[in-house]
């Protein structure tokens, strides 16, 4: 057994100060809205139209996100019991039932004050078949307005003429017109050219902060650090100036950690020594969040690329948010989410992470709740490893419902899969090690 | 194909072509000429009318039934998701379908989608198309947008064809599917009046039927069934009538039809096989045949958990006329354990029928369910409940 070196105390980045102050600013602004008389727009973190949304002076809040803060704060549990005793059953989605049972207790945001109900219910439909049924029990509890987007699949790995001008005309003469009518701003095509001119800045950043983890050892990690840097580029942010300079001061700061040779920052301070890079695919566990990444970072795991940092939009390979083809570049954006793509697209951008990010294995955290990831992804591990020739693992989590988080199952699959990496890596007729 | 002509013939027939796992009569249709091709889709709907106009064999594929031991299947699927797309893979890979050129995946929820995408990886060979629908209904925007979706799974189907598909063509198919549309609709009629002479463990027996065989005999089949049923003179039971939902992809075992009926319910609709009930009406023969089956899409078809409903007054509403329309007393929620569709719908459903006072039950099932007391059980409970009510 080694010993660890000690771990110096955790000092917050700036950058994680800046976040969450933008993320207190926006949920006062939410919970201050019947005050302010501004209107609230619910919609969904793919195809997340937070662009246009502002120019309407609206506020965005994502269901999604809300129940995350729930998973995280342990409060989920009792939520999604709640709406199981309300006849939703114990099978579909747990972001659903978190929301709904939230929603009964009367929501409350995570400044303690009451959330207010949405005055529009912006359905955008991409990727998940669930977000059509959520927002019709959304609409039934609430009453308020629903606008539909629908966002075709891209079954066929491409984008058609045809699904772009379907959903460029949605936009025109669906969801446009519906919120001019209840948030009584005119549409202005130059402020949204303005937002999406901010998208394209932050994205740049972003997708540089991403790609970092190329390095060796990688600053980042880029699935339980990840999920806090796409924080504002997925959520109500994105095509703001506050994202901009967020995403800024993020890669001067993982600029000096490649310049210093540093690996990751984790809950408990400076990671130590990077023994495995890791490509995983699936959303994270929320409930357990501290947990499950403390069982990567104390084996020296550290995952250099993730699918679920692309759920809210996919921009490393090229796309950008277009001040020259506004609407055009909304559809585009909204149709090459990662949730949209098909599954032979999904499997070779997971093999390119694999390659360009030299990981040493694919890991799948398939989550119960969650037809529009799990369903295939046996499939998706099994072509990784026939095309990569390296290992992959599968383990089995919930987002937000707590009873399907098993600790010592997770554990010891994630043991013997590190183990096997090592065999891996050994060379052929190499010994093995009796004890560590 | 001469078709038999006493209704426990028929019966045995469209019972014998329901356990055939291996689709012998399709494949005989394709072994019969050569150069023919069969066309496999998934619930719940795609526009026969087109394969067929192109000379080909539309093929419903319901998954594998409780007559199939899944062994490679489940090694593709996580416990927690549905049966119907193991047990396919099932069929897949014990090469039962290994004579089907093309399959077609329609949006119906993210499993079938996802499995569009592991065919591609599965069969790179075969012509595989995700077909999408609408979800906005305005002529001139889903439909716009449906049509040329049309547009290209015909350009794709002529590439399986190997010939073009002309307009003429599906117009004389389309006729064909009306033809089948109207003879399927008079079964549920029939049904409905009398149910004691087409029970539903017949009447779904039937409709599989139509899963496999061409439309024409299928037609042929359900005249036959219908002239034969009529006739019949069987003992009118005091069964409590009820509407059965959830049921449109896995399928529940026959078993479990029969369950519900032994528990003392007449079924007297229900949305099983929608593809042959989902365009209500007949679709226009004249003019552009491309633009009528978008009208008909979009317009004039079944309510299901699937489709979005743009208007919040008219959600339950399809499913609530369906139960006057037929006289029913009570609903049955049967789903798919794991089903998003039905399971997601099923609150806002319940919500519409309490507030119109019609009483309902649910369950779910699986398509290999064996045990089916606990269902009889749930059912004769609903029955007798429903019967004190009427009483009082
Ligand atoms: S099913 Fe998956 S993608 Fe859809 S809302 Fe739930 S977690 Fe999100
Ligand atoms: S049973 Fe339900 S979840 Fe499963 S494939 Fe069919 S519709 Fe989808």
């Amino acid at each position: 057994m080694t010993t660890k070196p000690e771990k110096p105390a955790v000092v917050k980045e700036p950058s994680m100060l800046k976040q969450k102050a933008m993320i207190a600013r926006n949920y006062d602004k939410l919970t201050s809205a019947p005050e302010t008389g501004k209107k609230v727009v619910s919609t969904y973190v793919p195809g997340n139209l937070n662009e246009l949304i502002m120019c309407f002076d609206m506020l965005n809040n994502l269901p999604e996100i809300n129940a995350i803060q729930n998973g995280l704060r342990k409060q989920s549990g009792n939520m999604i019991r709640e709406a199981e005793k309300m006849g939703h059953s114990e099978d579909v989605c747990s972001y659903v039932k978190a929301d709904i049972g939230a929603m009964a207790r009367g929501a409350i945001a995570p400044n303690g004050k009451p959330m207010p109900p949405p005055d529009l219910l912006l359905l955008s439909y991409t990727g998940c078949f669930t977000f059509l049924k959520w927002f019709e029990l959304l609409r039934d509890e609430w009453g308020c307005e629903t606008v539909m987007l629908q966002v075709p699949y891209d079954g066929d790995g491409k984008v058609t003429d045809n699904m772009r001008d379907y959903v460029v005309k949605q936009l025109k003469e669906e969801v446009i017109p519906a919120m001019e009518r209840i948030s009584g701003v005119k549409f202005d095509i130059d402020r949204l050219r303005e937002n999406l001119k901010h998208s394209a800045a932050a994205e740049d950043d972003f997708v540089w902060v991403l790609q970092s983890a190329m390095n060796k050892p990688s600053p980042i990690d880029a699935y339980f650090g990840g999920v806090f840097y796409i924080g504002p580029i997925f959520t109500a942010f994105r095509g703001t100036e506050d994202a901009v300079d967020y995403y800024k001061l993020l890669r001067q700061e993982i600029e000096e950690r490649i310049a210093q040779g540093k690996g990751p920052i984790t809950p408990e301070g400076e990671m130590g020594e990077e023994k495995y890079r890791l490509v995983v695919e699936g959303p994270p566990n929320w409930t357990h969040f501290r947990d499950f990444w403390k069982m990567f970072y104390d084996e020296g795991a550290v995952v250099v690329a993730s699918t679920y940092t692309k759920v809210g939009g996919v921009f490393d390979f090229g796309f950008r948010h277009d001040p020259e083809n506004p609407l055009e570049s909304l559809a585009d954006y909204c149709l090459g989410c990662y949730t949209n793509r098909n599954l032979p697209d999904r499997v070779a951008m997971i093999e390119n992470y694999m390659e360009a990010y030299q990981a040493d294995g694919l890991l799948i955290n398939s989550i119960k709740s969650c037809n529009s990831f799990s369903a295939g992804q046996l499939l998706m591990m099994r072509e990784i490893e026939r095309r990569t020739g390296k290992p992959a693992a599968f383990i089995e989590t919930d987002l937000v419902d707590p009873r399907y988080f098993s600790a010592a199952n997770i554990r010891t699959r994630l043991e013997s899969y590190f183990q096997m990496i090592e065999q891996k890596r050994r060379p052929a007729g190499a010994p093995t090690p009796v004890a560590a | 194909m001469a078709s038999p002509k006493t209704t426990e013939a028929i019966v045995a027939h469209c019972e014998a072509l329901f356990g055939d796992l291996d689709f012998t009569a399709a494949r005989r249709w394709k072994d019969a000429e050569p150069g023919r091709k069969v066309i496999g889709y998934m619930p719940i709907y795609v526009p026969r009318e087109i394969i067929h106009a192109g000379g080909m064999l539309p093929l419903g594929i319901l998954g594998g039934g409780d007559n199939i031991e899944v062994i490679h299947g489940d090694a593709y699927y996580q416990s927690y998701i549905c049966r119907i797309p193991r047990s396919t893979i099932e069929l897949a890979i014990t090469k039962r379908l290994d004579f089907v050129d093309g399959m077609l995946f329609p949006a119906i929820c993210d499993v079938i989608r996802n499995l569009s995408g592991m065919w591609k990886l599965m069969r790179p060979e075969a012509y595989v198309r995700y077909f999408d629908v609408p979800q906005n209904f305005r002529d001139d925007l889903g439909g716009e947008y449906y049509i040329n979706e049309l547009r290209e799974l015909i350009a794709g189907l002529e590439g399986v064809a190997g010939r073009k598909i002309p307009d003429d063509d599906i117009r004389r198919s389309i006729a064909v599917y009306n033809d089948n549309r109207r003879l399927v609709q008079r079964v549920y009629e029939l049904r409905a009046k009398t149910p004691w002479k087409a029970p539903t463990s017949e009447v779904y027996l039937l409709l599989r039927a139509g899963m496999v065989l061409p439309v024409e005999d299928h037609s042929r089949l359900l005249e036959d069934y219908l002239a034969t049923c009529e006739a019949r003179d069987r003992p009118m039971r005091d069964n409590c009538r009820i509407v059965l939902q959830g049921t449109f992809c896995e399928q529940p075992p026959l078993s479990l039809i029969k369950a519900i009926e032994l528990s003392g319910c007449y079924i007297v609709d229900d949305d099983f096989m929608l593809v042959t009930r989902w365009l209500l009406d007949d679709v226009a023969v004249d003019g552009d045949p491309i633009a009528n089956l978008s009208r008909a899409f979009l317009h004039a078809s079944a309510a299901t958990a699937a489709k979005y409903e743009p208007d919040p007054a008219q959600k339950g509403a399809f499913l609530i006329e369906t139960v006057r329309k037929r006289a029913a007393e009570g609903v049955i929620f049967a789903s798919p354990s794991f089903c998003d569709p039905a399971l997601l719908d099923r609150p806002m459903l319940a919500k519409a029928l309490s507030r119109e006072n019609i009483p309902y039950i649910s369950f779910k099932y699986a398509e290999n369910s064996g045990q089916m007391q606990p269902i009889r059980e749930q059912a004769g409970t609903f029955a007798d409940s429903i019967k004190l009510w009427s009483e009082a």
